[in-house]
């Protein structure tokens, strides 16, 4: 008698506990954040400006992750969590910039915000509004100025790209297509990266955006043509395990390595002349504003406005190098770590 | 009537007229009855005997082939050596995967032990100002504590390996990020100020060649290896408690202790290969060694080395790993999208798996 009338107060006090735990209920004006991952700093990061703002403005904020770069399951798991939770606005920066799409529309049609943040979808109008950086303009950046660090070797160089995967994910695209048009290569298709027929480009390798796979890409192209030198990378940590590469054959002096994030450690790199150049973005801003652009919304239900003559919300990004070249604008790494984030 | 003196009598006994013919009939004791072997029954003995062949000969083979397909590029001592430094860190862990696999359990989790160790052995120098020798041993240290309890799961708790390692996996690996919290630290500060965690990056130039010590590591680990599991009494006790623990346990082997040991050297050996890992990518990053689990499981089966344990030599699995440096690099020298390297991979880890069913199938 007394064993039966145990386990059912447990069971009814866990079954209590449980439905506590069940459903993430907002309070007041609720907003999701949902990341690619949570350990690239650049994430981590945004997370940060997010959590910062919706605390200042009274938001109620939520923050998921993919598992990693590239997981779209954990996306589509979250945002329909957000939508049974009831949130007024998500922040996204979609892993698969095409496949979340019908579940991004799910969510506007229960009349959600949904503002994609650093990575725009395709089509980019699938959010109600992209804040993000440029980055056609990111990449063209440093295109721009490698050409013009380069000088007469500029017409025979031999150019090898450091991609995120094979995946064709927009801001990669945008990255790889923007330093080839910056450097004055036939872009062909500007959605496609791999139809350029340029002899100067040694080749296409996947780093999966961190040093271990930066190092194996490096080592791959090498493999290709030992005579590379110039890189594009996608991002920082990809850029510092390629130039661990080209140290242990003593080419890293022969090599110009240009980059894109800006994170604090990269433009240490900057500083200590492993990297050359780094596009920097600004994913506190990107952050804060989605935030603000979500409040607004609860409140009236306006929807934020693009920057003038783009189909986004620019957040501004600047070429950041210690040796600036003429025709390409640029801040010196003192201002880079002023303004940097990680 | 003579009395018979032995039983391997060779002149003829019989004196009686009626008993002549049995001289003519078979002498000897109970034999087996040896037919004449056909060749495919001759290789398949010899390859039961040799248990790394056929990774070996799958090797030679595939080396060859791309060489031919390739060219020059791809027989250059750069590219070959280039293969082996691309493979260390999947040998070594694959060494300490081999371990556990000969006893009929399977490690998942050695990836996250891998990454977890290097955290430590960052993170002990950095954060709390340690001199790297000690953070190198605190990263060992760890490495062992993680193997010792999925050892401990397995053998006393009697939990199936695969359950008990998939869990421990998350459990490392979400240790890892909680712990290092996202943090990387630059390869620039660890060669300025702790040289000794890049150590194994350092490397020699011989012929056009660069051998890093990470491979010389490897290579001398492998060979270890290989010399305790064949020539010490604690390594032929691995192979028959993953033949079968019964037998072994009747026959005095002290099962649920040397699982523990195997356990745990296996997670020492992973925390290894997180120094060497931190040589190669040159800084400590939580977000390496993603699916080092996967490759290590993949170089095992291709190096011929039995899921049922108590089967397989740890050569094969280095030859395996090189296997699948060798098809990478070739391919993409070749110009393929990479997605054919995939589905080479999983032909050849079915290919690897039939044929050592084929070898077990020998007989008499």
């Amino acid at each position: 008698m007394s064993f039966k009338y145990g386990m059912l107060t447990t069971s009814a006090a866990a079954l209590a506990v449980s439905v506590l735990f069940a459903a993430p209920a907002f309070a007041g004006v609720g907003a999701c954040l949902i990341t690619k991952t949570d350990t690239n700093p650049f994430f981590v990061k945004m997370k940060e400006g997010a959590t910062a703002k919706a605390k200042e403005l009274g938001v109620d904020l939520k923050a998921y992750a993919g598992k990693d770069d590239g997981d779209n399951e954990g996306q589509v798991a979250a945002v329909e969590t957000c939508i049974a939770a009831g949130a007024k606005g998500i922040l996204i920066t979609p892993s698969d910039t095409k496949a979340i799409v019908p579940t991004i529309k799910k969510a506007r049609d229960a009349g959600i915000l949904v503002i994609a943040l650093d990575t725009p979808l395709d089509p980019i109008e699938s959010a109600d509004m992209t804040m993000a950086t440029d980055n056609f303009q990111a990449g063209f950046l440093i295109g721009a100025y490698a050409k013009a660090a380069l000088g007469d070797k500029a017409a025979s160089a031999h150019i090898g790209f450091l991609d995120i995967n094979t995946k064709q994910v927009t801001v990669d695209v945008l990255r790889d297509q923007g330093f080839m048009k910056g450097f004055g290569i036939d872009i062909k298709n500007p959605a496609v990266i791999g139809d350029e027929d340029d002899k100067r480009i040694v080749g296409h390798d996947y780093t999966n955006g961190n040093p271990e796979g930066g190092r194996k890409a490096m080592e791959n192209l090498l493999q290709k043509d030992p005579d590379i030198n110039v890189i594009h990378t996608i991002n920082e940590p990809a850029a510092a395990g390629a130039y661990e590469a080209l140290k242990a054959v003593g080419k890293e002096k022969q090599v110009l390595i240009m980059s894109v994030d800006g994170g604090c450690p990269g433009v240490k790199n900057v500083q200590a002349g492993i990297i050359g150049g780094t596009s920097q973005q600004y994913p506190l801003l990107m952050a804060s504003m989605g935030i603000e652009a979500i409040a607004q919304f609860a409140k009236d239900g306006s929807k934020p406005k693009v920057t003038e003559g783009k189909n986004f919300f620019d957040t501004g990004v600047n070429l950041v190098t210690d040796k600036p070249v003429a025709g390409v604008k640029s801040i010196d790494t003192k201002e880079g770590l002023a303004k940097c984030w990680g | 009537m003579r009395v018979p003196h032995g039983a391997s009598e060779e002149t003829p006994m019989s004196t009686q007229e009626f008993e002549k013919t049995l001289d003519k009939s078979d002498q000897s004791v109970a034999s087996f009855d040896r037919e004449k072997k056909s060749p495919v029954e001759k290789l398949q003995h010899a390859l039961h005997s040799s248990q790394a062949a056929v990774p070996l000969i799958v090797l030679v083979l595939s080396i060859a082939g791309f060489g031919i397909l390739v060219g020059q590029k791809f027989f250059s001592p750069f590219a070959l050596s280039l293969i082996l430094q691309q493979v260390a860190i999947t040998g070594i862990i694959g060494a300490a995967q081999t371990l556990v696999i000969l006893t009929a359990g399977i490690d998942l989790s050695v990836g996250a032990i891998m990454v977890l160790s290097m955290i430590v052995m960052g993170q002990f120098t950095f954060r709390y100002g340690l001199p790297a020798p000690v953070s190198v041993l605190c990263g060992f240290g760890c490495g062992a504590l993680c193997g010792w309890i999925n050892g401990m799961l397995v053998s006393r708790m009697k939990l199936p390996p695969f359950i008990v390692t998939l869990g421990t996996w998350q459990i490392y690996l979400a240790a890892n990020f909680i712990y290092s919290a996202n943090e990387t630290i630059r390869s620039q500060d660890i060669e300025a100020q702790a040289p000794l965690l890049q150590f194994f990056g350092g490397n020699v130039h011989i012929a056009g060649a660069i051998i890093t010590f990470g491979v010389m590591a490897m290579v001398l680990l492998v060979v270890l290896l290989w010399y305790i599991l064949n020539y010490t009494a604690w390594g032929r006790h691995v192979y028959a408690v993953g033949d079968d623990p019964d037998a072994a346990e009747l026959s005095g082997v002290p099962v649920p202790r040397m699982l523990v040991q195997v356990y745990t050297i296996s997670g020492l050996i992973c925390a290894f290969a997180g120094w060497v890992l931190i040589g190669r990518i040159g800084s400590v990053s939580p977000t390496a060694g993603e699916f080092a689990n996967i490759e290590s499981i993949t170089a095992v089966v291709i190096g011929g080395i039995s899921l049922f344990g108590g089967r397989g030599s740890v050569l094969g699995m280095i030859f395996g790993a090189m296997i699948v440096g060798v098809f990478s690099l070739g391919l993409r020298l070749y110009g393929t999208d990479p997605q054919w390297t995939y589905l080479l991979i999983g032909v050849l880890i079915i290919g690897a798996v039939a044929i050592d069913q084929w070898i077990r199938k020998v007989a008499g």
